[in-house]
């Protein structure tokens, strides 16, 4: 199937992602081969064979209910560009909080 | 200090009998690095304080005579955490990261005496068979300074194969240890799936990737695996069997080993003739030491890259979620709105072969898609898997070529992603199907060397050891050393 651009900036805007518009034109071409290639599966027949979704069949691996020290909060923090009050800070989510607009 | 000329055990034994001391033995790594980095580009962030503090610290209390790595530096691939170490994946994204806490790997390396030297260079977030996605930096391979080191675990080979460090630690997730290793004339592990806790790695395709280490010679590469291998708790997909010591029987030599040749990875129409011309003479001189070389047919090796493009991309695009500007990594300065922090800081702090996996991983899980694209590459998964052991009920290992190329130019197929992604048809399988691999040079093609690939079954290592070690004491690429010729 060919990709198009809209598709394109479908999926970019399920991934959060921006793609320039001045690059949107080459980077659907590229995205369209990629898709055509993987598409070689199509002629691989997969009736009834189940999927392989984990490097390793293992399941339900358990530790023991024990009570563990954590990471100190402290530490935790070191990587975060904005805090107040012991929580991160990001801008205001509604608006500038519904005092203007 | 240059590394080529030492294997670990001699190291060990230098540090033991105080010829040399830890600490002479770390400066002497720095002014090599210093001396030789200009020009590979290996390293992204060097430790040498701490590297120092410890070694005069394992000087203090006493190089352990038992333990073969105590004392000894290792370099340490930049998506693996580093505790206090910048920790970057190679990207814009993590430029400024520090970890809180060390790998598995790294505490288990550090338990067993080994100093971290730094952090090496690679492709962004592991995507790449160059290392030129690096955001940071470019890496050249030390045979020919204008070729690339291979990737994504670029810095890793580079270092190693350049004589910066003895050891270093790689992941692969398609390909990444092996390729590199290969294209540098290394010894490089992909270990068994599960082998090897991956709490730490920053994960890429988490169903796929396993960290492994790249050395000078094959028994050096099984001590170094003895040390990172394990259950650990704090990674449920981690092993729950045994460990064995992977250097146990490794010189038994290879009479009566059944040597499986998967007919699907010797391309005889392949431009460089000189790389299934060496693997062809290493079975020769494998039946000539008693192995016993057995045509095998894995069918469904041409769908390996469409069957692992899909699911590592997929994976790929579930875990690079959590990087959102929010609780660490790049965030945009030209903020409106909380929207505007995921997105604007996601398009800024990746870069474009980050972004291509990404919308590919979106799509090929996006409804209408997804039975598909996701579901048909694990199905495709299960046939591929299904090859590799059908393949082994009647052979030990599988030998075959690593890569179709020796070491490309640098800028040679970046502008090309499709180019680069095919470039990992006789990887990718190992992957999916989570079987063991071991790169270990075979020859050489116009003074660059070639990689050779010994697959084993599931957990065993063991047996690929035992066959590289045998060959590696048959031949002697060993005595070629990198020119550092090339370059601007």
């Amino acid at each position: 199937m060919a990709i198009n651009e809209e598709t394109v900036k479908q999926v970019a805007k399920l991934a959060k992602l921006e793609i320039e518009e001045e690059s949107i034109h080459a980077f659907t071409k590229e995205i369209d081969q990629i898709v055509d290639m993987v598409e070689q599966l199509e002629e691989l027949d997969t009736e009834g064979v189940e999927g392989t979704y984990h490097g390793l069949p293992q399941k339900n691996v358990w530790r023991e209910d024990k009570v563990q020290k954590g990471t100190d909060r402290e530490e935790l923090f070191k990587n975060v560009k904005t805090r107040k009050d012991g929580y991160i800070e990001v801008p205001a989510m509604f608006d500038n909080g519904g005092s203007e607009a | 200090m240059n590394f080529l000329d030492y294997t670990l055990e001699e190291l060990h034994e230098k540090l033991v009998n105080k010829e040399l001391t830890a600490v002479e033995l770390m400066e002497s790594v720095y002014e090599n690095i210093e001396k030789t980095d200009e020009k590979v580009g290996a390293f992204l962030t060097l430790s040498k304080d701490e590297a120092l503090a410890a070694a005069k610290e394992a000087d203090e209390n006493g190089i352990d005579p038992d333990n073969v790595l105590s004392g000894l530096p290792v370099g340490i691939k930049d998506n693996i955490s580093t505790k206090g170490v910048r920790t970057t994946a190679a990207s814009k994204m993590l430029e400024d990261f520090v970890p809180v806490y060390d790998a598995t790997v790294v505490q288990k390396l550090k338990q067993a005496g080994m100093i971290s030297v730094g952090k090496l260079n690679m492709d962004e977030f592991a995507m790449g068979g160059s290392t030129e996605n690096s955001a940071l930096k470019i890496t050249r391979n030390p045979w020919d300074l204008s070729k690339v080191p291979g990737g994504s675990s670029g810095g890793s080979a580079a270092a190693v194969a350049a004589g910066q460090v003895p050891v270093s630690l790689g992941s692969d997730t398609g390909g990444s240890i092996r390729q590199p290793a290969s294209f540098t004339g290394l010894v490089g592990m992909k270990p068994t799936y599960g082998r090897v806790s991956r709490y730490g790695l920053i994960a890429f395709g988490s169903s796929l990737d396993q960290i492994g280490p790249f050395t000078r010679t094959v028994k050096d590469n099984a001590l170094v695996l003895n040390a990172i291998s394990g259950t650990d708790d704090r990674d449920g997909t981690s092993y729950r069997g045994e460990t064995p010591d992977f250097t146990e029987g490794i010189d038994k030599g290879v009479k009566g080993l059944r040597i499986g040749v998967p007919k699907e990875y010797f391309n005889e129409d392949a431009k460089e003739t000189a790389i299934v011309e060496s693997v062809r003479k290493a079975l020769d001189l494998y039946e000539e030491m008693g192995a016993e070389i057995v045509e095998v047919s894995l069918p469904h090796s041409k769908y390996g890259i469409p069957a692992y493009y899909i699911i590592a991309s997929s994976e790929a695009s579930s875990n690079l979620q959590r990087f959102d500007g929010i609780r660490y990594g790049y965030r945009s300065e030209d903020i409106g709105s909380l929207e505007d922090i995921y997105v604007k800081s996601r398009s800024e702090g990746f870069g474009l072969e980050v972004k291509r996996r990404i919308m590919l991983g979106t799509f090929s899980l996006s409804s209408g898609f997804y039975d598909a694209h996701f579901k048909k590459a694990a199905q495709a998964r299960t046939l591929i898997r299904q090859d590799f052991e059908k393949a082994f009920e009647d052979v030990d290992v599988l030998v075959a070529p690593t890569t179709t190329s020796t070491a490309f130019e640098i800028g040679g197929k970046i502008e090309d992603p499709l180019a680069m992604y095919m470039a990992d048809v006789l990887t990718v399988p190992v992957n999916l199907a989570g079987v063991p691999s071991l790169s270990i040079p075979c020859g050489f093609s116009e003074d660059l060397p070639i990689g050779m690939q010994i697959i084993g079954k599931h957990f065993d290592e063991q047996t690929i050891y035992r066959a590289a070690y045998a060959y590696e004491k048959a031949t002697d690429h060993l005595d070629k050393k990198p020119s550092f010729k090339g370059g601007e």
